[in-house]
């Protein structure tokens, strides 16, 4: 196991990351899984359903874990993802 | 989780022909990565999509021209750049983009690709190298890496393929990078930073091809592929080109060359304006 | 001194190449993009030389494959385009001759006939292309050829090659054979305003009701946006719909853009056709040439008339789309056809396709020499007889 070495930032405590909100347009998606896989904060997850493609679209396993990377957005090559900020309920 | 608003359209369906959507790519293929990320810059730098025009040859990303909601042109295989050359020589206030493949770019077109370079021409090559042909079922080609399985090398490939970055490099070519489908957001800047600068730019961007690639050789979904490239790529910036390898247990990524010369365009009006100053 | 830098009005003494560099000029031309080649390399020559004083672009390519390659992205651009060549860069092209046609870029192309097969014979005159032009892309197609037998028609077919390239949409030819391409004579180039122009049909739509591929109903011909005009249209080599939307696997959209790239031509053969008709109106027999040859012939048909033989010329200054009516016409009245050309047998098989049962005696050429009056002359004795 590679040791990971962290640098805090200083001002960690007061840095807000922001929330998003997953859009998933289910029936383009081809099923790679590309978005679940290098979600670096593992807020998606496979869905049971099957789409019009046959394929099992990702779904949103815990939004709240979202910081609006979209990477998930950038690395789809179906454009069928995407994710738009929101206000932080309660803040962050 | 209750599902979101569907009818929300994508941030860049605007940049898209809505029509021809879903595209023909399979399933894992990073033809749509690479044209998210240039569609992507182009929204950044909010690009007039009336002056911006798309040039492509044949195979899978051949399509991509017909993919984009600006001007574009499905050319002869091999015969994109060749195309575009004649474009922003008439039109030269029309930035030219071509996206195209790695079969059509070197093998067949690789004469107009080396010879756009050595002119540095103010065209902007985007290649996606998925190391075969896959439009016509998965052939050999000249990016295939040495000893990997096709349709036409059944034992094994006996070739040695081309560097492309080194190739673009010795040729003339004053903007080349390479970036691998997962490296979206460099591969992003990477094309903002090609778009806004002058002359013969190339983007090499090596691309997962599951289905027809990589079930030959040992990696049978777009993710094994994907981890494939997380696992052996390292980012080497302004390396030598020569020894950007891209083999099974290394892939050399970055730009490697940024530099400034005339571009082939300017030179000639400034000749055109020089001979009917003369009179 | 012509203030116009493009149109040299005045009398020249010029050959058929510089001519016909003078004549792209005159029709607008602005792109040239070419690979030497002899015998047409005078034009890529005159042109780096003439496109720069009126503001055009002359690009060299890496071969031919790029120059038609690059005249289409320039036509698509706006500008009227052209390349020049010899029979191997001529088959080099044809892969985007077929890209023109299907994508209806208007564009043209000359080709200074040398002999072949191959690399053939760089310098000497032939006709063997005449059907390469008709035939030489793949698929079912329909393009324009002309063929020039003066300087001066050098000069005035290019333009009119041009008029119909951007008229119809189409590849237009000018071929033109060795012996016409490297004549010296006389070519007068008139003033500017006289010299009738065709620029290409532009769309009276706003971008969002254009239709790329609609043609107009009466001619056949779709109106051309052009790139950088805000209309963001597509364009494929693949069969494509009126939208320009690739649909390779419907029969019906096959068959409806094919039919139409042929009856756009087809159709309106009446008014792109153009012969000379000389003596024919009481003919019993007659001769069928084209370019430098129909000058052999006209002397022989003169020849045979002072010897009292009722001989006429049918010129064909279209070779491409085929001048059907007129050799019907003739094939009705006269007695025998003489066909004479330099090559091997080409136009004379559409010449007995179409002359049913009157006979056709063909009188091939290879090598260097053109036919002599005399043998033209020798051979309408003998269908006389």
């Amino acid at each position: 196991m590679p040791v990971r070495i962290w640098r805090k930032p200083l001002d960690a405590e007061k840095a807000k990351p922001p929330c998003g909100e997953i859009h998933i347009l289910k029936d383009l998606c081809k099923g790679c899984g590309y978005c679940i896989e290098f979600c670096p904060r593992d807020v998606l997850e496979k869905s049971e359903e099957i789409n019009k493609r046959g394929v099992h679209p990702p779904r949103v396993a815990d939004e709240s874990r979202c910081v609006v990377c979209s990477f998930c957005t950038a690395v789809c090559p179906d454009f069928a993802i995407f994710v738009i900020e929101k206000p932080c309920e309660g803040g962050r | 989780m209750m599902a979101k608003q569907e009818e929300m359209g994508h941030p860049l369906e605007d940049f898209l022909r809505k029509s021809r959507m879903p595209h023909i790519w399979c399933p894992g293929c990073g033809n749509g990565i690479i044209l998210h990320s240039f569609l992507q810059a182009v929204a950044d730098l909010e690009m007039d999509l009336d002056k911006t025009v798309v040039v492509s040859g044949i195979g899978c990303m051949g399509r991509a021209a017909g993919y984009v909601n600006m001007d574009s042109f499905h050319t002869t295989h091999g015969r994109a750049i060749a195309f575009a050359t004649g474009v922003k020589l008439a039109k030269p206030e029309l930035t030219v983009v071509v996206l195209s493949g790695d079969g059509d770019l070197f093998a067949i077109g690789g004469n107009h690709f080396i010879h756009a370079a050595r002119r540095n021409i103010d065209i902007k090559v985007i290649c996606a190298n998925n190391f075969n042909y896959g439009m016509t079922g998965g052939q050999q080609g000249p990016t295939t890496p040495l000893e990997a399985y096709t349709t036409t090398s059944p034992y094994g490939n006996i070739e040695h393929p081309f560097n492309l970055v080194h190739l673009a490099a010795a040729s003339g070519a004053t903007y080349v990078a390479r970036w691998t489908a997962l490296h979206v957001r460099r591969l992003t800047a990477s094309i903002k930073k090609m778009l806004q600068k002058k002359g013969f730019g190339f983007i090499e961007v090596i691309s997962p091809c599951p289905e027809i690639f990589g079930r030959r050789n040992k990696m049978r979904t777009g993710l094994e592929m994907m981890e494939w490239f997380k696992k052996v790529s390292v980012i080497e910036n302004f390396s030598d080109p020569a020894k950007a390898e891209v083999s099974r247990d290394r892939i050399v990524v970055g730009e490697f060359v940024d530099t400034e010369k005339p571009t082939f365009e300017e030179i000639l009006y400034e000749t055109i304006k020089k001979v009917q100053e003369k009179g | 001194m012509s203030k116009n830098k493009a149109v040299l009005t005045g009398e020249h003494f010029l050959s058929g190449d510089l001519a016909c560099a003078e004549g792209a000029l005159a029709a607008g031309c602005r792109f040239f993009a070419g690979y030497p080649i002899t015998p047409a390399t005078e034009i890529a020559e005159r042109m780096s030389l003439r496109l720069p004083q009126v503001g055009g672009v002359y690009i060299q390519m890496e071969d031919e494959l790029a120059s038609m390659a690059a005249v289409i992205g320039a036509s698509y651009a706006g500008v009227k385009a052209m390349t020049a060549t010899s029979g191997p860069g001529f088959s080099l092209m044809q892969e985007n001759i077929g890209l023109a046609v299907m994508t209806e870029a208007p564009c043209v192309l000359v080709n200074v006939m040398r002999g072949g097969p191959s690399t053939g014979q760089p310098t000497k005159p032939g006709q063997q292309d005449v059907m390469q032009a008709r035939w030489g892309s793949h698929g079912d197609y329909e393009i324009i050829a002309l063929s020039p037998n003066s300087v001066q028609e050098a000069f005035d077919l290019t333009i009119e090659a041009f008029n119909l390239s951007e008229a119809y949409r189409v590849p237009a030819f000018l071929l033109m054979d060795e012996t016409v391409a490297h004549m010296w004579e006389k070519v007068v180039i008139p003033p500017a305003e006289n010299i009738k122009l065709v620029n290409r049909k532009k769309p009276k739509v706003p971008p969002e009701k254009y239709v790329p591929f609609k043609p107009d109903s009466e001619d056949l011909v779709p109106p051309m946006a052009c790139f950088g005009e805000g209309y963001r249209f597509h364009a494929t080599g693949l069969t494509h719909d009126e939208f320009g939307v690739p649909k390779t696997d419907s029969p019906e959209i096959q068959f409806q853009l094919v039919s139409r790239l042929c009856e756009k031509i087809r159709r309106n053969a009446d008014k792109i056709v153009k012969v000379e008709k000389t003596m024919l109106d009481d003919a019993e027999v007659a001769v069928i040439a084209y370019g430098v040859l129909s000058r052999s012939a006209l002397s022989a048909v003169k020849k045979a008339r002072e010897k009292g033989i009722k001989a006429g010329l049918l010129r064909l200054v279209t070779i491409w789309p085929f001048p059907e009516k007129h050799i019907r016409e003739l094939a009705d009245r006269v007695k025998g056809i003489v066909v004479p050309e330099l090559n091997y047998g080409q136009i004379v098989r559409e010449v007995q396709r179409i002359a049913g049962k009157v006979p056709v005696v063909f009188l091939p050429k290879l090598g260097e020499d053109l036919h002599k009056p005399a043998e033209i002359l020798k051979a309408l004795e003998e269908i006389k007889r």
